[in-house]
């Protein structure tokens, strides 16, 4: 199916389509699970006229002022990992290419804790995340250019400074009084408590500048996937969409990480679940992003309601997930 | 890429290569090799005494030797005695099991970028003794020493499986990226189980980063049988591994049982890295930079390689870990943190240098 306006003509796949409709529905309904639910419970009609403004009081407080701004920003912070995610899959043209295992977490992290150390406030540690995360990219993609990036040369070169990064990390936390690494501790496992809407509008704005971005690159990062050489001869300027897509990648999953400290397997599995769902031959951007969501908000509410009332970091929940579908791929690629 | 570098293969090498010791135009050259071991044994003597000298307390050479030939119970023989020797024995026993452990996996799998750590068997071990350490509340090593037999040998076959799977085959980045990833999983899942229990996380935090510390005697002596049959059945693998690397059928054709070589270079990396770990928490890059420093000097022949790798590899450890006692004093750094940041930037290196097979 192809929609053509002048010169400009966008294809969409029905099943892709329907698929979308689907998660975002799932995504709703995840929400208003963890709006609903918990120690006090809202009924679905005091959540809609609190959205509104219209409620009563308590639902207003409790919806509006707790538990509104962490599921926003589960959502948005899980978007961002799955349209990180997806990006670097299709670059390393490879199902295990995530930002938590090529340094970017690692680095966002080694940020994260410094600001921590120092001091900081909850700003600092988002400004400490995302500078970290970035100094770490540019580092990478340095060191692995050599006359343009391979995929492969990327991967190997962000392992190696994810290595570095999580002793870095380690000895950080060691040298630490006991408050800050508790502090630290606690970030580092990624967690949604507590986060307000100062949380939640870095993660919108990254978002809003950076999706209409990454669909615009999509296409021909499609045609990377099939070899460099095809590529140009295609007449796609490869290096330049490349390191416009690892630009992309990385201020999202900084930003996301920022927000939610480092919350893994989300990048790692919400793009190869979309492309599952969805059937297309490659990583989505958009189905990754709506999976991702969906995931980080599902798992958060498992999180919180598993155990209850022990809560459980998020991270714990989506790095169950992470190895699921490591068990997962390994069935499936096996026939 | 230039021919220069299309030649420099890392792994294993050819099979001219691997018979180069028996050409009669370097003939004296296993003589040169065997004193060679002979001087890394005096290097390692050397560097043990330094570990048992050096530290947040300084101890002179002459005290050293006292504490053993006339202990008389005062505070340095103390320490020496019952904290820095076995530290230092503790330290050869993991250096040896994870260098042999990096060698014979780099040959197994013909991949210069295996490494015990990266693939994630040591983080499978980790979990293991976890599990043991934090749920079942085991506290013998020779008990909880199975389980991270149990999780090595689980991550690597499923590390191993995961990377080959899909049409392309194993590649070194496919491997080393579901290695990561395992490990990672590993990681995480261990260090929840260690968060519900403050005590157990407050215990294993060092060990969690890889660190010689707070072992005593008594887990050296449980552990070093393992490590002992580790060692001697990886030596023996050197002759069919070598044959190997000419490559299945070849193997095959010259009377090597592929998959009994397979299996047992298997079951010897699982006894390496298991109790490797289990005394020392997961470090990484030790098994992957000192086969290839030991490959530059020695050639490609296993019989070489595997047990000068076992060799230098505790030297470096030990090295390391009085570098991480002496830069922090009075406090010290994990030497798995000093192996971190010494092996990354190496691994950095030859994952740029090497034309490692593309994706």
């Amino acid at each position: 199916m192809t929609i053509r306006v002048g010169s400009w003509s966008v294809r969409l796949a029905p099943r892709a389509l329907i698929t979308g409709a689907a998660l975002l529905v799932l995504a709703c309904a995840v929400s208003v699970a963890a709006l609903a639910t918990g120690e006090y419970t809202v009924p679905v009609p005091d959540i809609v006229a609190a959205v509104l403004g219209q409620g009563p009081p308590v639902a207003e407080l409790i919806v509006g002022k707790l538990r509104a701004p962490r599921v926003v920003t589960g959502l948005l912070v899980g978007a961002a990992f799955g349209l990180s995610g997806a990006i670097f899959q299709s670059l390393t043209r490879n199902p295990l290419g995530s930002p938590d295992f090529i340094g970017f977490t690692a680095g966002a992290s080694t940020g994260g804790i410094i600001a921590v150390v120092a001091g900081g406030s909850a700003m600092t540690i988002a400004g400490g995340a995302l500078a970290g995360c970035v100094v770490t990219a540019v580092l990478v993609y340095a060191l692995a250019y050599r006359g343009g990036v391979q995929g492969y040369r990327l991967v190997l070169v962000g392992i190696g400074a994810n290595a570095l990064l999580l002793a870095v990390n380690s000895y950080l936390l060691t040298r630490a009084n006991i408050n800050d690494a508790a502090t630290a501790g606690a970030w580092l496992t990624g967690s949604l408590s507590g986060r307000g809407w100062d949380h939640a509008l870095p993660v919108a704005l990254a978002l809003a500048v950076l999706l209409p971005m990454c669909a615009y690159v999509s296409r021909p990062m499609r045609m990377i996937e099939m070899g460099d050489d095809a590529a140009k001869a295609m007449g796609i300027k490869v290096e330049a969409v490349r390191a416009v897509a690892i630009a992309a990648g990385v201020l999202l999953s900084g930003v996301a990480t920022a927000a939610a400290g480092p919350v893994i397997f989300v990048a790692l599995a919400a793009p190869q679940l979309a492309r599952r769902l969805t059937r297309s031959p490659g990583v989505t951007m958009g189905a990754s992003a709506l999976t991702g969501a969906v995931l980080l908000t599902a798992a958060d509410l498992a999180a919180q309601r598993l155990l209850a009332p022990t809560q459980l970091p998020v991270g714990v929940l989506t790095a169950a997930i992470g190895g699921t579908y490591l068990v997962l791929l390994l069935r499936k690629e096996r026939h | 890429m230039r021919p220069a570098e299309e030649t420099a293969v890392p792994v294993a090498g050819t099979g001219e290569e691997a018979g180069a010791a028996r050409d009669p135009g370097r003939r004296g050259r296993p003589a040169v090799l065997a004193t060679g071991l002979v001087v890394g044994m005096a290097v390692l003597a050397l560097v043990a005494m330094a570990s048992v000298a050096l530290g947040a307390r300084g101890v002179s050479f002459g005290t050293v030797i006292d504490a053993f030939l006339a202990p008389d119970g005062s505070n340095d023989h103390t320490v020496i005695r019952e904290l820095r020797v076995p530290r230092t024995l503790l330290g050869i026993g993991v250096g040896a099991t994870l260098g042999l452990a990096g060698a014979l996996m780099q040959s197994l799998t013909r991949n210069p970028l295996a490494d015990p750590g990266l693939l994630g068997v040591n983080e499978g071990a980790a979990l293991g003794v976890t599990l043991a350490l934090g749920l079942f509340g085991l506290s013998d090593p020779a008990v909880y020493v199975w389980f991270a037999f149990g999780g090595a040998a689980l991550t690597s076959v499923a590390v191993y499986a995961l990377a080959s799977s899909g049409r392309s085959g194993s590649s070194p980045v496919r491997l080393t990226l579901a290695g990561v990833a395992f490990g990672m999983v590993c990681t995480a899942i261990a260090s929840a189980i260690l968060r519900m229990d403050a005590q157990t996380f407050d215990r294993m935090r060092f060990w969690l980063t890889g660190s010689l510390a707070g072992q005593t005697a008594d887990t050296l002596v449980r552990l070093a049988p393992f490590m002992a049959a580790g060692l001697v059945l990886g030596l023996m693998l050197a002759r069919p591994l070598n044959t190997l690397a000419l490559g299945d059928d070849a193997g095959k054709a010259l009377g090597v049982g592929v998959n009994r070589t397979r299996i047992l270079t298997g079951v010897a990396v699982t006894l390496l890295c298991g109790a490797a770990t289990a005394a020392a928490g997961p470090l990484w890059f030790v098994g992957l930079i000192v086969p290839h420093a030991v490959r530059a000097v020695v050639g490609p022949d296993q019989r070489w390689v595997l047990p000068y790798s076992a060799l230098a590899a505790p030297v470096l450890l030990l090295a390391a870990d009085v570098a991480g006692r002496l830069i922090a004093r009075p406090g010290e750094v994990q030497v798995g943190i000093v192996w971190a940041v010494i092996g990354a930037p190496i691994f950095i290196m030859l994952a740029r240098r090497r034309r490692v097979a593309a994706l």
